[in-house]
């Protein structure tokens, strides 16, 4: 990182609290979003994640995706899906869809084994899909609706069901439970960066898409979660409100 | 090359005309295979040329779209209040909005392969939902479905999401809340200028 990245990192410590105080001021003054009772606040911690995704976790993700080929990068992802694969099951269970949980559970046992560490996902191969599932899901599944939005430092969005279900999330997450604590940082450090290096193509569609980018991202996560709690069969939204 | 250009024009001379009666899902299948495997032989699009991209979308995929529909959509109810030429200025510049999007989707996801579902439809359906899925060289699946209803001209694509997240209701809030604070004339404006800077940028890209 050059120099000129440091001085804005530390610009951006200062811009927060400056812009927190503001959004107190400026919040009430805008139109409400009924789902997003805390916008001018969101907003704030918004502009604090994209200056940090600007200066730090994007060129990151840049370089990675530049110097590691796309089977590599795949083989990590497979990696880190594969961990998240018994933490699905459970879920799966917990959403009342045992046959998917034991698909779950076979993925694990055959990419660990024949998938070397879960680096290939021979699982996909054979058929067995891979599902994508949390505790926000679960709750989402057992009748919570998603309750106001939030943006997270660093996190990014969610809604105040999927911070309850990020809490259990990190607390099942296997990585963090390593114990060896360098291990663990880069275990969580690659994820990250890994995770961020997939949605670089997504970056220009959203500048592209956007005429306000929080707004834009806030009510598509807002969709996605929807999207996911109904296994992507969501009823269509009424056409107007 | 020209022998090419032939051949791709009498091939889509064909597709308009077979497009009236062919079914919703066989339709989706035939424009994603044919945009896919235009956008692989092209070097221009393979090096990110926008303007080209732009044109394979308003040849084969646009006329496929229902615009004045997404509009509608995205607008919501605010939609009743708007007069015919707002009506149809909100259409052209969210049109090329989308265009923009959608090409620049094409450029960046390029190297991709589409598998697609069975669709469950009975002869008299008017409206159905056609789902793809994509499948990425380093990351997830990503699921594309789209919305189709059945029009005097054949099946129009009206809505698009991508894994789960729709291209046109999206749009919903913030064009309400641009309408709630300039009106209907301040939210065509808005798009005006975005599309504007848009232009910019494919310029200078391409």
């Amino acid at each position: 990182m050059d120099r000129g990245s440091v001085v804005s990192l530390r610009r951006l410590w200062v811009a927060v609290p400056v812009a927190l105080l503001a959004s107190f001021v400026c919040g009430a003054a805008a139109a409400q979003d009924e789902r997003d009772p805390i916008e001018g606040f969101n907003r704030a911690i918004f502009a604090f994640n994209e200056g940090l995704d600007s200066v730090l976790i994007r060129p990151v993700a840049k370089g990675y995706e530049a110097v590691l080929p796309g089977p590599v990068r795949a083989g990590i992802s497979n990696f880190y899906g594969n961990f998240a694969d018994p933490f699905i099951a459970v879920n799966n269970l917990l959403q009342g869809k045992p046959a998917d949980a034991v698909g779950d559970v076979a993925r694990f046992i055959f990419n660990s084994s024949f998938g070397i560490l879960g680096i290939f996902d021979v699982a996909s191969e054979m058929g067995l899909e891979k599902h994508e599932e949390d505790f926000g899901q679960t709750f989402g599944r057992w009748g919570a609706g998603p309750g106001p939005y939030l943006m997270l430092p660093v996190f990014g969005p969610r809604d105040v069901r999927d911070a309850g279900g990020l809490v259990l999330d990190l607390y099942a997450d296997p990585v963090g439970n390593v114990d060896h604590v360098p291990t663990r940082n880069s275990l969580t450090a690659v994820r990250l960066v890994n995770d961020r290096a997939i949605l670089l193509p997504a970056d220009q569609i959203i500048e592209a898409a956007a005429l306000d980018k929080y707004a834009y991202i806030r009510d598509a996560y807002l969709q996605r979660r929807r999207s996911l709690v109904f296994d992507g069969r969501p009823p269509r939204e009424p056409e107007w409100d | 090359m020209k022998r090419l250009l032939v051949f791709l024009a009498g091939l889509l001379a064909a597709t308009f005309s077979i497009a009236d009666d062919i079914a919703p899902d066989a339709l989706v299948r035939m424009v994603s295979n044919d945009v896919l495997e235009i956008v692989r032989k092209d070097k221009d699009i393979q090096s990110g040329d926008l303007r080209k991209a732009v044109e394979l979308a308003e040849v084969k995929v646009l006329p496929h779209f229902d615009f004045a529909h997404m509009t509608k959509l995205a607008v919501g109810k605010d939609w009743r209040k708007a007069t015919a030429d707002q009506r149809q200025s909100l259409t052209q510049e969210f049109r090329t909005l989308l265009v923009r999007t959608y090409s620049k989707a094409f450029v960046e996801y390029r190297n991709q392969a589409i598998a697609f579902k069975p669709l469950k439809m009975q002869p008299a359906d008017t409206d159905v939902l056609v789902r793809t899925v994509v499948n990425q060289t380093a990351g997830k699946p990503v699921q594309i479905d789209y919305n189709l209803e059945k029009t005097d001209q054949g099946w129009k694509v009206y809505d698009i999401a991508v894994a789960g997240i729709s291209l046109v209701t999206t749009y919903r809030s913030s064009f309400a809340q641009e309408i709630s604070t300039h009106g209907i004339d301040g939210l065509i404006a808005s798009l005006r200028a975005k599309n504007q800077t848009g232009d910019d940028s494919v310029a200078t890209k391409g």
